[in-house]
């Protein structure tokens, strides 16, 4: 039970290895999914020059709808939707980069330690990866925001925090695979120190699926950044956040469609193309996955 | 041969809710921040003397030491007793078995759609692979796994509900309101059910009973419905258990989207008023219904293929 749930990263995880099997969106996604990467990332390196208003300023009367002077219309304040998006695309992007930053980090460092000394340390931290996997989704950074209030920092921690057990347990079973691989064992008869013989010698073997893993976890990141900032977990008001641009236009979305649905769309297209971008990755990167 | 194998599950179900209750406290209470003074945040400055302050953290038993305050809050948890919700006044434990009937009923309402689209894609893609509806199950998982839920919910009112008028934006009254938010929490799973389905019910399709049974003559109705599927639904179930845990994850999000009472927007709450007790026990009891349910479905695929119970596992 426990182990179903290393594909926890929702069902990404069991959807990648059933898509593997089909050739034919294999390079066509790559370039799919880096191209609409690559350009949400310029828009935000760029959002000061290429938003058309002042995220924060009103610039028209209240929810406007679309119009060629404001493409994604008007908020509840007047504000520029299209304008807004833009910037959010600076928040989301940073919070997927710190998160899977703390992740990784701290995951990988847990998963050498553990896999590489075995015994009670890697015991103690599997059975904390364990009952971290067993809290489903989103729940462990609740309880995270829950101990250090809602806030986007925070946010951006809680997600970091959640996505550890993965890289523990990728990295763990990368160690393990190495550990009495030959060229360990001559490094140690060599007097190598032990945290050089993980860094320099076992960690590179776990490259290619911690690159996989963190494209993954860069989307899914930002899609549960943005879904605690909808839910007043993260971002606040006046922050242009995508989650919470969503959230505010939920009260009039009868009223006005624009203001909850462009924020939305544009977490769809940065998710999907990491997502684009990870399973193409792997398919490349991992021979092992090209004969399935 | 099913009894020890349930009996060796229950006992490992233990040990991951002793964890899992472990990490939450251990979270909730090692990181800084002070209760007493997150909970009277919101009181007007200086109302709150700090005599007050300290026997405020008296009587909540703050001042044990951490040891001591897990003891006492996993003692309580076995006999019942999650602790006493700072904002509502009430305990813990009420307050949740008044909500998680509805978030049950949306999480089955989650999977129903899963298992009825996804399936239903999924086999017809199994069937006539490569065309268009083999495609748009691709697409389906795809979409369905890079979707925000909350969105996702969003749409669905903008369409079935503001401009279609089928079913109602909001409110827990009847099945129609219960649709759409199941909806939502379904299809983010669908496609991936209908991948899953497909895949097995294509590796299915070759195997020698398969032959046979064509060579008998059965029909192909007979072959697929009680030969082929049957096989083929073993791994779908045995990731019904994760997906379950999804739905209730998102159900934290869809009850917000939908405005339905329930644990998941009660968490939400509870993490806004500060209200320790009731967000440490919604997670614990959300954590413990997962494990349940995981606990549940390999039961049930252990009692469907005889060669689990034998398995490591």
């Amino acid at each position: 039970m426990v182990d179903a749930s290393v594909a926890d990263r929702t069902a990404g995880g069991q959807l990648l290895s059933s898509l593997r099997a089909t050739r034919s969106l294999t390079t066509p996604s790559l370039v799919l999914g880096a191209t609409i990467l690559g350009a949400w990332i310029l828009v935000a390196l760029l959002a000061s020059a290429v938003a058309p208003h002042d995220p924060l300023a009103t610039v028209a009367g209240a929810r406007q709808p679309p119009s060629p002077d404001h493409w994604f219309g008007t908020d509840r304040l007047g504000r520029d939707v299209l304008s807004r998006v833009i910037f959010g695309g600076r928040v989301s992007l940073l919070l997927g980069f710190i998160s899977v930053a703390i992740g990784s980090v701290i995951g990988t460092l847990l998963g050498l330690v553990s896999g590489y000394y075995k015994g009670l340390v890697d015991t103690v931290t599997m059975r904390a990866v364990d009952a971290m996997l067993a809290l489903p989704g989103i729940l462990l950074a609740l309880v995270v925001i829950a101990a250090l209030g809602p806030s986007i920092t925070n946010a951006m921690i809680a997600v970091g925090v959640s996505t550890i057990p993965r890289y523990a347990r990728l990295v763990r079973g990368t160690v393990l695979s190495v550990r009495e691989a030959a060229y360990i064992d001559a490094a140690r008869l060599l007097g190598v120190r032990d945290y050089k013989i993980m860094l320099r010698h076992v960690l590179p073997n776990a490259a290619v699926p911690l690159l996989v893993l963190s494209t993954l976890e860069f989307g899914s990141a930002i899609s549960v950044g943005a879904g605690l900032s909808f839910l007043g977990l993260g971002a606040q008001p006046p922050t242009p956040e995508w989650g919470l641009m969503a959230a505010v236009g939920r009260e009039v979305l009868g009223r006005a469609w624009w203001i909850s649905t462009f924020p939305g769309l544009a977490i769809f297209t940065v998710v999907m193309a990491t997502n684009l971008l990870g399973d193409s990755l792997q398919k490349i990167l991992d021979p092992r996955l090209r004969s399935r | 041969m099913l009894v020890p194998y349930v009996l060796g599950r229950v006992a490992q179900l233990g040990v991951v809710l002793f964890l899992v209750s472990l990490i939450i406290f251990s979270i909730m209470h090692a990181l800084p921040g002070d209760p007493v003074q997150l909970m009277l945040s919101g009181a007007e400055s200086g109302s709150v003397t700090p005599e007050r302050m300290e026997e405020l953290r008296e009587e909540m038993g703050l001042n044990d030491p951490l040891p001591v305050q897990y003891a006492r809050y996993i003692g309580g948890a076995v006999t019942g007793d999650l602790g006493t919700s700072v904002r509502l006044r009430s305990p813990v434990v009420d307050l949740i078995l008044d909500r998680l009937g509805s978030t049950l009923a949306l999480s089955l309402g989650g999977i129903f759609f899963a298992v009825v689209i996804g399936m239903t894609t999924g086999i017809l893609a199994a069937l006539k692979q490569g065309s268009w509806i083999d495609t748009f199950s691709m697409i389906l998982a795809y979409v369905g796994v890079s979707l925000p839920l909350f969105w996702l919910g969003l749409l669905l009112i903008l369409v079935f509900s503001f401009q279609l008028g089928w079913f109602p934006p909001a409110g827990q009254e009847g099945l129609r309101a219960l649709v759409l938010p199941s909806l939502s929490l379904g299809l983010i799973s669908a496609g991936v059910i209908a991948r899953l389905t497909r895949a097995s019910l294509v590796e299915v399709l070759v195997e020698d009973y398969i032959r046979t049974a064509r060579a008998k003559g059965l029909p192909k109705r007979i072959i697929y419905l009680r030969h082929a599927l049957r096989n083929a639904f073993l791994p779908v179930l045995t990731i019904l258990g994760l997906q379950f845990g999804a739905m209730l994850a998102g159900a934290v999000v869809t009850e917000t989207v939908f405005s339905r009472p329930g644990l998941g927007r009660l968490v939400v709450s509870a993490i806004l008023w500060k209200d320790y007790p009731l967000v440490q026990g919604i997670v614990l009891v959300m954590a413990t219904t997962y494990v349940l349910v995981n606990l549940l479905v390999d039961v049930w695929a252990a009692w469907l293929d005889p060669r689990i119970r034998q398995g490591p596992t």
